[in-house]
Order: structure tokens, then sequence, then C-alpha cells
């Protein structure tokens, strides 16, 4: 499988601030890699080098095999971008929005007509169409947005933070409607905050903070990091926490947790829901009043709290100053 | 590379967009033309009797070409605060990934303006006829009036197009341009004559471009008395040169500062 995108010793300095500190990166053809980290980590400078509108200062970034920095007119011709901010113009309709951008992507006047048509059918807007953006709702924005970037059928697609300041509802629909992109065979480079967002679509993720790749793998092996399933249950009263430790030990691979005030157990263990079903066997043969029982396997944000030893969310609040500093350079550049 | 036929064509869909959004929002349109209107008539009827002229021409002959050159001049500010606004919204961002002509997005922007101001300038032409303005001079010469008037004002769009590049707040962008054309276009000839200014100021006027537009405008519609005085300075007395070359100079700076201050560009 070929690269589509390959980034190499990537370094961006936005005056004394290094936004970029050598940044390592491939995505194969036709998959998806997730560009995670907090606010401020780098993820939308890189997405934005790889879009040609930052140049790097070092390093090399390459976009289905052509160089960002000397080849960027190509390398748009390949490219769609979903920045942050739904890049719509509120004043035109939904239609005139696609047409304009497949225009501008040198599509003839007749071919961006009938893109434009087929992607507002297929995002749920041709009974928009008509109507100026400006009364969109959000969700609705995002989608014009991710569909004026598929107008000219692009190989490889930027999507930086889809669903931030979508509601959960407008986020499970963009999810969707990326997974169908997915299937499509469309190359995808997707930065997100949200764990469960990389989690459910990127094939392989990558975890930048402060500018530098701090982990990388499939979930399955970001998880592998920070330990394997456990066997979680509440119950009824403190007693009968005594009670259900006991009938679980046996099936324990490691330490048994248990928390009197939430009177809850927490049980390392392998085999999955076999091992659920004993477990629960185990149970019926106690007195024990069993509220809550489940499997629960890490997600991504156990990946970030171990890594770096802050949760994604505190991480945003403490690099405030990296991003007034992104704002200054660019007003300098 | 891009062509200059893609340039153009790109550049056309971008001038759609952006006079669109004039249809769409008509109170553009209205406060484009209110604003003139209530100048023409406030001025000639209130400051109309009070100011002294040469002999032999009218207070509205006299006002209507200042008055169109203040307007189309800040008819062009809107370029600023639009650029600074796309900027804002993210749409520069989208334009500069696509594989579109690097100057387009400034040229549609800066075409579109100058339509709006046609659109003003119509207006107030058609309400100077009504409070007795009138064109004593050829059709050629006439058109070349308002040509003079356009053009000038095309240029100072580009720069305030890097003005609102560089700012990147509408607002700021709208206040800034006040503070530096208020001053420019009552600095000038437009509504008094110039003999009633104190000597440095006099000066200022005499060479500042708002003036010589003013003037060359007046001398192309034919609203300079037969008698009048000939000017003493080389601005005023070759105006229409002497606002081309400001308007050339204007464009060979700031067309490409402007160009590579949008490539440079980042949104946030």
């Amino acid at each position: 499988m070929t690269d589509a995108v390959v980034v190499e010793g990537l370094v961006k300095r936005f005056g004394e601030n290094t936004a970029l500190g050598g940044v390592d990166l491939t995505v194969s053809e036709g998959t998806v890699l997730g560009l995670l980290g907090p606010n401020g980590a780098g993820k939308t400078t890189v997405v934005r080098i790889l879009s040609t509108l930052l140049q790097p200062d070092e390093g090399r970034a390459e976009v289905a095999g052509l160089d960002v920095r000397t080849q960027a007119d190509q390398v748009r011709a390949m490219i769609g971008l979903t920045g942050q901010y739904a890049a719509v113009d509120e004043y035109l309709t939904g239609a005139e929005n696609l047409e304009m951008v497949g225009r501008l992507y040198r599509l003839g006047k007749r071919e961006a007509r009938s893109r434009a048509g087929q992607l507002l059918e297929r995002f749920d807007l041709s009974d928009a169409a008509n109507r100026p953006a400006k009364t969109y709702s959000g969700g609705m924005r995002r989608r014009l947005d991710i569909a004026a970037s598929l107008i000219a059928r692009p190989r490889v697609l930027f999507l930086d933070e889809p669903t931030t300041g979508l509601d959960p509802r407008s986020r499970l629909g963009m999810w969707e409607f990326i997974a169908d992109l997915v299937s499509d065979g469309t190359t995808i480079l997707l930065t997100t905050q949200y764990l469960e967002e990389a989690d459910r679509l990127a094939d392989r993720m990558v975890v930048i903070d402060r500018g530098k790749v701090i982990a990388r793998g499939t979930a399955d092996e970001l998880k592998a990091q920070v330990g394997g399933e456990r066997l979680e249950l509440t119950v009824g009263t403190v007693e009968q926490l005594a009670v259900v430790t006991d009938a679980l030990r046996p099936l324990s691979h490691g330490e048994l947790h248990a928390d009197r005030q939430t009177r809850r157990l927490s049980v390392p263990v392998t085999g999955g829901t076999d091992t659920l079903a004993e477990a629960l066997r185990r149970l019926a043969g106690t007195s024990a009043q069993v509220l809550d029982i489940g499997l629960r396997r890490p997600d991504l944000d156990d990946v970030f709290l171990t890594l770096t030893g802050r949760s994604a969310e505190d991480a945003d609040t403490t690099t405030d100053a990296e991003d007034s500093a992104t704002v200054s350079a660019g007003a300098q550049s | 590379m891009t062509t200059l036929a893609e340039t153009v064509s790109d550049s056309v869909v971008i001038t759609k967009r952006n006079l669109i959004k004039v249809k769409r929002v008509p109170d553009l349109i209205v406060f484009a033309t209110l604003s003139p209107i209530m100048f023409v008539v406030l001025f000639r009827y209130i400051f109309g009797g009070a100011i002294n002229l040469p002999p032999g021409i009218s207070y509205a002959e006299f006002l209507l070409p200042g008055i169109f050159a203040q307007t189309v001049v800040f008819g062009s500010t809107v370029t600023g605060a639009s650029i600074a606004e796309d900027l804002q919204k993210g749409l520069i961002d989208r334009f500069r990934s696509l594989p579109m002509s690097r100057s387009a997005v400034l040229i549609g922007r800066t075409v579109a303006d100058l339509g709006l101001n046609v659109i003003s300038i119509t207006v107030m032409a058609l309400t100077g006829l009504a409070v007795g303005w009138r064109i004593n001079s050829s059709i050629g010469e006439a058109i070349g009036g308002f040509l003079v008037l356009l053009v000038f004002a095309f240029a100072i769009s580009w720069l305030m197009a890097l003005v609102g590049l560089l700012v990147r707040t509408p607002e700021v962008v709208n206040n800034a341009s006040f503070i530096v054309i208020f001053p420019l276009t009552f600095a000038s000839n437009a509504f008094v004559p110039l003999e009633s200014f104190p000597a440095p100021l006099r000066a200022f006027a005499e060479w500042n471009p708002v003036s010589t537009v003013v003037q060359a405008a007046r001398e192309l519609f034919g609203n300079v008395p037969a008698g009048a005085p000939v000017p003493d300075v080389w601005s005023l007395q070759n105006p229409a040169l002497y606002t081309v070359l400001w308007t050339i100079a204007i464009l060979v700076v700031f067309v490409p500062l402007a160009v590579r201050a949008y490539l440079r560009t980042a949104s946030r």
C-alpha cells in the first residue's frame, strides 16, 4: 500500500514558539489517520502545512507524492480541506456555495452543478439547497463545508476537528457521513480532541502533545499500552463488597480494587465475555445485590492520561499560551 | 501556474459571489445610496448659501463632483472590511487551499466594490440633477469625469484590501479608514474653495489627490465657471494627469503588496 501523506521531521516555529518540533507521520492510501491531541498541540499546524496554507521551517511534507512546498499548485488540486470553522459563504445558498467551489476547482459549469446536486443529496441538504447558508444550523453548515471540500473528488481529505462545537446528535450524524466517505476509499487525515471520535473513525492514530508525537498505532495498540480489560461492578452495600471480592478473586489476573465510597469493585481480567458469564454465575451463588456490572476496556482518555500524566481536557487549559502565540505569529507573517 | 484566462474566470466567479451578497442584503445598497443622497441634499441647502464661490457657478454644480469623490473613496473602504470578514470566517483559508488563481480573490473583491460605486454614483448623479447640478460638457468628457472618479476609487480599494488583510477585524478596518479618509476628503476642495483655507492646510489640500480628482471631475463635467482664476499649482493645473499618476502609483505599490499579504495570511 502506498502512502498518500508522508511527513518527515516537520518543524514549524512561530517567533519564539515551536509549534511543531519534528513530527513524522504517514497515511496509507484509502485509510483514516486520527491526529489526536489537546488544543495547541500542533494538530492544526500540521493540517495547515499539508494543505499549503503554511510553509514549514524544516522537514519534508508530501501529499499524493507531491511536495507541499515546491508543488503547492498541484497539491491543491488533489486535496480537500475542511477547517475548524465552517468556511461557507452565508449569503450564498447551499447550492451556490458548492458550485462556486466547484468552479474554482476548475470544474465546468455543468459538472459543478451536477456534483453540487449529488453532494447536497448525499449530505441531506437537498431541501435546504436553495436557502442562504445563513439559515443553516451548525450541523448543516459543517456538512455543507465537507461537501464543498469533496466537490472535485479529492484524493486526500483533511478534516480539522469536524465535530467541534456540534451537539451530540449532529456529531453522531457527522460520524456516519465520515464513515461513508471512508468506505468510498477517500484517504483522510482527521484531527480531533475527542478520543471517542478517533476510536470510532480512524484506522491508525498519532497522538501529539506540544508539537511532538508521543504515541502512535491502532486504537488497540494504544490501549494495550495502558493495560487490558477490567470487570467492574457496583453492589448495594459496603458489606457486600467483601462478599463479591471473595467470589471473584479466582478470576482476577492482578490486583482487585475495591472502592468503599462508591461500592465499586474493579477486577483485572482476560477472556472477555466468557469471563463475564463466569463472573455472573459466581455472583448468583452469593447473597450480594449487584446493581451494575460490565467489562470495561480502556478508552483513549486513559491512554492520554497515561502518556502525558494529564487528561485531554486538563491539557486544554495549560496550553492557552501556545494558542495565543500562534495567533500573534499569524498576524506577523 | 495559472494562465491569464484562468485568472479572469476565477475572478468572475468571485465577483459574482460578492455581488450576490449585495442582492441578498438590500440594506447594503440602501445605505450605500442613502448617505450620499443625504449629503447632496444637506450640503446643497445648508452650506449652499454660506460658501463664497467665484461668480458664474451654482453651489450644486460646485458641490456634486466633490460629493462624488468623497462617496466613492468612502465606498472603496468597504473592500477592507469585507476582506477582514472573509478572513475571520475562514473563507480566505478555503480559497487559499483551492487550485485557483492567487490574485482572483482580491480582483473579484475590488471589482465587485467598483460595481457598488457605480451604483452609488448613478444614484447621486440623479439626485444631483434634481437639485440643480448640470453637466455642461460633451458626453465623452462626462464619461471621462466618471471614469477618473471610479478608477481612483478602485485604486483605493486595493490599498484597503491590504489594510483588511493586515488588520483582520472588520470593525477596526472601518474605524481606522474613517479616521484617515474623513480628513483627507474634507481637507480638499470637495466642499469649499481652497482660497478660504489657512496657508499650510491649503498647501496640503492643493496636492491632496482627492482635490485633484474633484478638480478633474469639475473640469470634465463643465462645472468650472468660465472666468474662474487659473490655479497656481501644477497639481490643480493638470488635475487629470496628476490623479492618473496617483492612481497608477497606488496600484503599482498596493496590488503586489496586497497579493503578497493574501498569500501569507493565516486566518488565526
